[in-house]
């Protein structure tokens, strides 16, 4: 369980954690995602006591990271792949973390089987590829069999297989009983992965809902037409008091179900080449989310900021 | 459009994760062995300290010959040692650098924190190790030197060389840790190597400008005593008039103490 509350961090006058709220759950995979500085990374840099934070507070268990007694058995994390000393053999560098928290040498072999790097173990970090670069990151946070893992954009640089394995990875770790907490910028990863969805833009919550919920509330369904007779079939739906999206030869009808549609086609003899329903990707749905936080904040004036952030509404207690 | 489970959106379905790793807390002997594995399992550690060994000793044994059996009547057999030291300073002072800076250069401090976030312990077991590794290597070198001297020379001489192995040693070791709390400081290898570059030869050569001036003689006087290059030669040259270096010694450790009171400080609420 991490606990964040009211948590901020600026840099000079740049705000990139604004007054985040929230708390990841055991047993489930959650979620973090926003846009390219958006502030993920500068939070769990904080929930790491990296970075101190402005103002607000940051718990794991209920305690600060520094009073952790055991780290690594607390929390693993992978910030960074190229977070090594270059000059150091995967097998060297997994050693001093292990040691550093009295953990079995044993241990070290252990993560190194499981993220696959056991042949290279020896051969200097610096000669890795982006990929093996994360594994070892990934082996660095699985050292301690912690209760949370915590993983700044994994599937960065991995190929589709690493992107499989460390997708059923994190989930293996939540069905165990533990906390996992992943950032990404891509919606359509999370939706494989998280249960749980935390998004954030410009360092402000924008949504901490479940994925179901956060689908259920952000995706627009809509029924897509094509028509030969587009100005008759306009006419049709205006009298029948609908209205469509025009997008090129494309038609866009929202609100309203595709057997309606087909069936006042029908009774007007009028031809349609396609006639589907739709749903607005999660990818869509993000975008649309975050672009108005960026747009908010924009414009926002001095006033403006008084306002409860965009998408508050939505939080859930 | 993908399929999600539907999962209820309050308390967790598992009670959480308990591993079967046992618990204990962390102190420093883990540390320690922490960095214990780190300086030994880097290349600039073997290159520094080969370099420094080899300067030492070569340039000692060569030095040893041609200072001419007389010398050592007054004088340890160690006394060549000198002149290695003067260059091999400057290996350890880098490699005491290199132990930290390296760590924040490439971003492994993150990594480190996050395993221990008792950030002065790490310091802590740095410092000791690194001093440690330093202390053995030096006074392993100046050792050669004087048993080299000794045998090749012949054993003529009124002088105990022993205390000058423990206090060169001592000497470039707390150069050494001296250099690694400024790159603890500073966090670049280059500023930090500079700094220590000043820090040894700034008193050296100051003083030659200084004596122009009347009123800063006393400084000029204070900076030709206590440099690192006098400090040296006190160690393995003085004698009852000039002193062997005793004060000297306890500059360098109240300016080393005082610069790790800096780093841990500095570090203390830093953000990495
Ligand atoms: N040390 C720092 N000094 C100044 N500004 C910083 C610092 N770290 C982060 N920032 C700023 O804070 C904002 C948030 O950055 P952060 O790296 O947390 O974003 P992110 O969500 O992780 O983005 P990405 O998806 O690109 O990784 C950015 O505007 C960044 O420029
Ligand atoms: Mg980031």
């Amino acid at each position: 369980m991490i606990s964040l509350e009211g948590l901020t961090k600026r840099y000079g006058e740049k705000v990139a954690v604004n007054n985040l709220t929230f708390e990841v759950r055991p047993g489930i995979v959650t979620g973090f995602l926003g846009p390219n500085g958006a502030g993920k990374s500068t939070t769990m840099r904080m929930i790491l006591g990296l970075d101190h934070p402005t103002s607000g507070d940051v718990r794991i268990e209920g305690r600060h990271y520094a009073e952790l007694r055991d780290p690594l058995k607390s929390i693993g994390a992978l910030l960074d792949a190229t977070a090594n000393h270059g000059g150091r053999s995967a097998y060297h560098h997994l050693l001093c973390l292990a040691q550093s928290n009295g953990l079995p040498e044993r241990r070290v072999h252990e993560v190194l089987d499981i993220v696959g790097l056991t042949a290279v173990a020896k051969k200097k970090a610096k000669g890795f590829s982006m990929g093996m670069g994360q594994r070892l990151g990934i082996a660095a946070a699985l050292l301690g069999d912690p209760r949370i893992l915590m993983f700044d954009e994994p599937v960065n640089g991995l190929d589709p297989e690493g992107i499989h394995w460390i997708r059923t990875l994190m989930q293996r770790l939540a069905s165990e009983g533990r906390t996992v907490f992943v950032s990404s910028h891509l919606m359509s990863e999370m939706a494989l992965t998280a249960e749980h969805l935390i998004v954030i833009g410009q360092g402000r919550l924008l949504s901490d809902l479940s994925m179901a919920d956060f689908i259920r509330q952000n995706s627009r369904s809509y029924v897509r037409v094509r028509t030969p007779e587009r100005e008759r079939f306009l006419d049709v739906l205006r009298s029948a008091g609908l209205t469509a999206m025009e997008t090129g030869d494309v038609l866009e009808l929202d609100g309203v179900a595709a057997e309606q549609i087909g069936e006042l086609a029908a009774r007007h003899g009028l031809v349609l080449h396609e006639l589907s329903p739709q749903q607005a990707s999660l990818e869509e749905a993000f975008m649309r989310l975050t672009a108005e936080s960026v747009e908010y904040h924009a414009h926002s004036g001095p006033a403006a900021d008084e306002q409860a952030p965009w998408g508050a509404g939505w939080k859930k207690g | 459009m993908t399929t999600t489970q539907q999962i209820p959106d309050q308390a967790p379905r598992t009670p959480s994760y308990v591993s079967p790793i046992p618990i204990g807390r962390t102190h420093l002997g883990h540390a320690l062995a922490s960095e214990w594995t780190k300086i030994r399992s880097v290349r600039s550690t073997l290159w520094t300290l080969g370099v420094f060994l080899a300067l030492v000793v070569l340039i000692g044994c060569m030095m040893a010959g041609l200072v001419g059996a007389d010398t050592y009547l007054n004088t340890p057999y160690t006394m060549p040692a000198f002149f290695g030291l003067l260059l091999g300073q400057m290996c350890l002072v880098s490699l005491g650098v290199l132990v930290v800076s390296s760590e924040y250069g490439t971003g492994m401090i993150r990594t480190t924190f996050t395993a221990s976030p008792q950030r002065h312990r790490v310091l802590a077991a740095k410092i000791l190790v690194f001093f440690a590794v330093a202390f053995v290597t030096a006074a392993v070198a100046i050792a050669a030197v004087g048993l080299y001297a000794q045998l090749t020379v012949g054993a003529r001489t009124n002088v105990n060389w022993v205390p000058t192995v423990f206090k060169g040693a001592l000497y470039v070791s707390l150069l050494g840790v001296l250099a690694l709390a400024v790159g603890s400081m500073m966090r670049h290898s280059a500023g930090a190597i500079t700094t220590m570059l000043g820090v040894l030869l700034v008193p050296a050569i100051m003083p030659a400008f200084l004596l122009f001036n009347d009123g800063l003689v006393d400084i000029a006087q204070f900076m030709s005593d206590y440099n690192a290059i006098s400090a040296l030669s006190l160690i393995f040259e003085g004698d009852r008039s000039t002193g062997t270096g005793g004060p000297q010694i306890a500059l360098l450790a109240t300016l080393t103490v005082l610069a790790c009171a800096g780093a841990f400080a500095v570090q203390a609420n830093r953000d990495v």
